[in-house]
């Protein structure tokens, strides 16, 4: 199952767990077990249905562009991230 | 295995004259300021002269009396905005249209001297300077906060009103935003230490200081369009803030690009192109033209970059492996929310290994303008802190600093601050690099009578990758065209139209770039992030490779073979089957129109893939011990480049940030009265180094490929501004004695610590 690593900010909502084993086939899928297994972890990363403007998901270490429909394997690392900027 | 490294490129990593280059030598190129129209009018923004005040009045009646006066308006002729962040305004980031609209023309409040407060349109600048004049703004004047710790503090001035920590919901604050990274057991990390640094550090607020003021001319016409021409570098962010801010569907606007004179961030937000259409829709449709003063661009309409407040505390076993790391970083946002903390909190442990760390970050409020991005935003504050540090705990371990570095550095693998692994990338070889280059391996002399020295540091910036569009056509005389949606700034055209050309297997002259307006190209992100020889760069290969699957058929049915059975090898279609002579693209494009007609290669990406960015920079300095003025006598920039296209133009921007990045070490500041006005608005004032001040700046590239791209190109624009201030506290450290931790370290500053030190 994939491994999804919680940002410390919201460590507060899955008992302090560095990181998670849940199951799921896509970004959505996961971000919905979670939120069962640890209610409202889904309103800090999910807002009208996709991801937050401020939050940004990384997969295997790549962005993962499709937002919530993206595709995770059995061994992925997920990583939520703040949405990036540059100059 | 054929890799970019060891691929035989024809045009890749050569150096041809930039397709863009005669005409701007020459002043033919179209810069924003550039345009005019028939019965234009002139536009101009009347300013606040306080730093934070609430509007009680503003009366334009007199200013509409002026004869020439065609329209004044104000915010709320905005269409009617909320906080609500709408997606993709500013790339992968969210904007708040209320505060976007606010900063421009400000609602019920100024927050910095220098917000604008009405416009006005007329039939000379003459008369809208006049018009200015005759608005009367009734102000009430509300007590000021400056300084970034000032302004957290319990009691201070609150900005916004409505602005609540996540944790204290009832309390006001100016604390606008909280960001935090955490690995390990600081505590335990800490314990095992030898040997723990720990410093505050300083930095002031710092302008881009791109040459080109901002400019922007505004056409709404009758039919419900609307047409902007403007300096940017993110023409569709453009299209969608101002379409937001007019109420206007994203389509009905479209952005022509102008060429850009600098824009290193700034430029990828509005400033005055919503206030042109709006003037432009109040007086009747008349073009509106507006290009604001430098005055105007310094006192921070434009958005300059964070002033800081950085604590770093580091801890290190005696034979010099950083165990522990604590920082604590607090960024000045100005008026409005959205500073780069956060970036620097990715950003500054970034080029370590470290297994516990713990990194807060604070995005603050305060009565200066509202910050915007400036290359690897937010990245250059936290360095100089880090930096510092690691140089002193490498002196304290008794270690040479890039071989600590070197111990120390973040390999393929190791998890980024944030932690995700870093893929394959250069931090060691940038290292090693500095280490083996021919100025590191001079020793520094010393002179009779001046303090000098040497330092060193590196930097890191994550680079950007988004979504990009290419268009490639083919032409019958065998030359071909590349349409992108991404503003030249840096020479992209040329490392653009270059992919092209050892993909077709033309000559770079052979293919001419163009950047499109927002109408005439598929949606492409800003030119930021160091993103469009990465991503912009995948789509004119993508769009390339779609020509050649084409021209593979196009020869097949010549050969009336399969086009399977057609290879493309070396910029020639190939049979398999038979032996007949390769086909050229130049043999191939005659032939088009009795094959099957024109060939068009297109592509749109969401480039994934993107390779981060390290860069190193090596600085010996001298000091006049009477002036405390600091010459720096050599300079050496290092950077993984992934594979340079043009590496003139890859030099060019290492040079460009590493400059950058001595100016805001040794004298750029934003110098701020009591009363919150900008004291040295100028280019004469706000001291940026001149090539009269500095030395040739001594570029070398590491090629480490970036496996997430087909041509292992990284991101090459930003990273050099990171490390040059870190290394020049470092090398003014080590001449005088004095670890340094405020910037800029300007001759009064540093008068200042040598007359404490050596009296």
């Amino acid at each position: 199952m994939p491994i999804v690593f919680i940002p410390s900010l919201l460590r507060k909502f899955t008992g302090g767990k560095e990181s998670v084993v849940i199951p799921g086939r896509t970004v959505g899928e996961v971000v919905r077990n979670l939120d069962q297994q640890f209610p409202g972890f889904r309103d800090q990363v999910v807002e009208n249905d996709d991801l937050k403007s401020s939050v940004a998901v990384s997969i295997d270490g790549d962005l993962a562009v499709g937002g919530l429909l993206e595709q995770v394997s059995e061994s992925s690392e997920i990583h939520f991230v703040p949405a990036i900027g540059g100059g | 295995m054929d890799t970019p490294q060891t691929h035989q490129f024809k045009v890749i990593g050569t150096r041809p004259v930039r397709h863009d280059g005669l005409d701007k030598v020459i002043g033919r190129a179209k810069y924003g300021a550039d345009y005019s129209f028939p019965g234009m009018l002139y536009g101009k923004v009347l300013r606040s002269p306080y730093a934070h005040a609430r509007i009680k009045s503003i009366n334009a009646e007199k200013a509409l009396r002026l004869p020439g006066v065609k329209a004044v308006v104000t915010h709320d002729d905005f269409a009617p905005q909320t906080t609500a962040p709408v997606y993709r305004m500013g790339g992968e980031a969210a904007v708040n249209p209320l505060y976007l609209a606010s900063n421009i023309l400000a609602k019920d409040k100024v927050l910095y001297a220098g917000q604008g407060v009405a416009a006005v349109a007329a039939t000379s600048p003459h008369i809208a300077e006049e018009a200015l004049g005759l608005i009367e703004v009734e102000y009430e004047p509300l007590p000021i906060v400056l300084d970034v710790l000032d302004a957290m503090k319990p009691g201070a001035p609150i900005i916004n009103t409505t602005i609540r920590r996540k944790e204290r919901p009832d309390e006001e604050t100016n604390i606008a935003g909280e960001f935090q990274f955490k690995r390990g057991d600081i505590e335990a990390g800490f314990k095992s230490a030898d040997i723990i640094v720990e410093r505050e550090f300083r930095t002031e607020m710092v302008h881009q200081g791109y040459i080109e003021p901002p400019n922007a001319l505004g056409i709404f016409s009758g039919d419900g369009h609307a047409t902007v021409y403007t300096s940017t570098q993110g023409p569709f962010d453009v299209r969608i803030m101002s379409a937001t801010l007019l109420g206007l569907p994203e389509g009905s606007v479209k952005v022509v690009p102008a060429e850009i004179g600098g824009g290193f961030g700034a430029k990828l937000t509005v400033h005055i192109e919503p206030v042109a259409l709006l003037l432009s829709k109040h007086a009747g449709g008349r073009p509106v033209k507006m290009v604001m003063t430098r005055t105007e661009m310094m006192r921070g309409a434009t958005g300059p970059t964070s002033g800081s407040v950085l604590r770093v505390r580091m801890g290190a076993t005696r034979d010099g492996k950083i165990v522990a790391a604590k920082c604590w970083f607090a960024y000045e946002a100005g008026a409005f929310p959205g500073s780069p903390v956060w970036l620097g909190c990715f950003t500054g442990l970034s080029p370590y290994n470290i297994d516990n760390f713990l990194v807060d970050g604070y995005d603050v409020l305060v009565n200066k303008p509202k910050t915007s991005s400036y290359r690897a935003p937010g990245a250059t504050n936290a360095a100089f802190a880090v930096e510092c540090v690691v140089d002193e705990l490498a002196q304290r371990c008794g270690m040479d600093p890039l071989d600590f570095r070197i111990k120390n550095a973040s390999r393929e693998g190791t998890p980024s601050v944030m932690g995700p692994k870093f893929p394959r990338i250069g931090c060691v070889e940038v290292c090693e690099a500095l280490k083996r280059s021919a100025h590191y391996q001079t020793p520094l002399a010393q002179v009779p009578g001046k303090y000098r020295g040497r330092g060193v540091a590196i930097g890191f910036w994550i680079n950007g990758g988004m979504q990009s569009s290419a268009i490639v056509n083919v032409h019958a005389d065998g030359t071909a065209s590349l349409v992108t949606g991404s503003v030249d700034i840096g020479g992209s055209r040329a490392s653009t139209a270059m992919v092209v050309a050892e993909v077709l297997g033309l000559r770079a002259e052979d293919v001419r770039p163009a950047v499109a307006d927002t109408d005439s190209i598929g949606y492409t992100d800003g030119t930021g992030g160091s993103r469009v020889a990465f991503a912009t760069g995948l789509a004119a290969y993508q769009a390339a490779n779609d020509v050649v699957r084409q021209l593979k058929e196009r020869a097949a049915k010549i050969w009336e073979i399969s086009p399977e059975d057609v290879d493309w090898i070396d910029g020639k279609a190939v049979s398999k089957r038979n032996g007949v002579a390769p086909l050229t693209l130049k043999d191939l494009a005659p032939r088009l129109t009795r094959t099957g007609g024109p060939v068009t290669g297109r592509a749109n990406v969401y480039a994934t893939g993107v390779g981060p960015s390290f860069a190193g920079c090596l600085v010996d300095l001298e000091i006049d011990p009477d002036t405390a003025k600091v010459q720096v006598l050599r300079c050496t920039v290092v950077q993984d480049v992934g594979k340079a296209i043009h590496p003139s133009y890859v030099e060019g921007q290492m040079q460009g940030g590493t400059v950058q990045g001595l100016g805001w070490a040794l004298n750029e500041e934003y110098v701020y009265d009591e009363k919150g006005n900008l004291r040295n608005a100028s280019f004469l004032d706000y001291r940026m180094p001149t090539c009269l001040d500095l030395p040739m700046i001594d570029p070398v590239m590491v090629e480490v490929a970036n496996p997430g791209h087909p041509l292992g190109v990284r991101g090459v624009g930003e990273v050099s501004i990171v490390p040059p201030p870190a290394a020049v506290a470092n090398a003014v450290s080590a001449a005088v004695g004095t670890r340094i931790t405020d910037l800029p370290i300007s001759p009064p500053r540093l008068y200042r610590i040598l007359a404490a030190r050596h009296g």
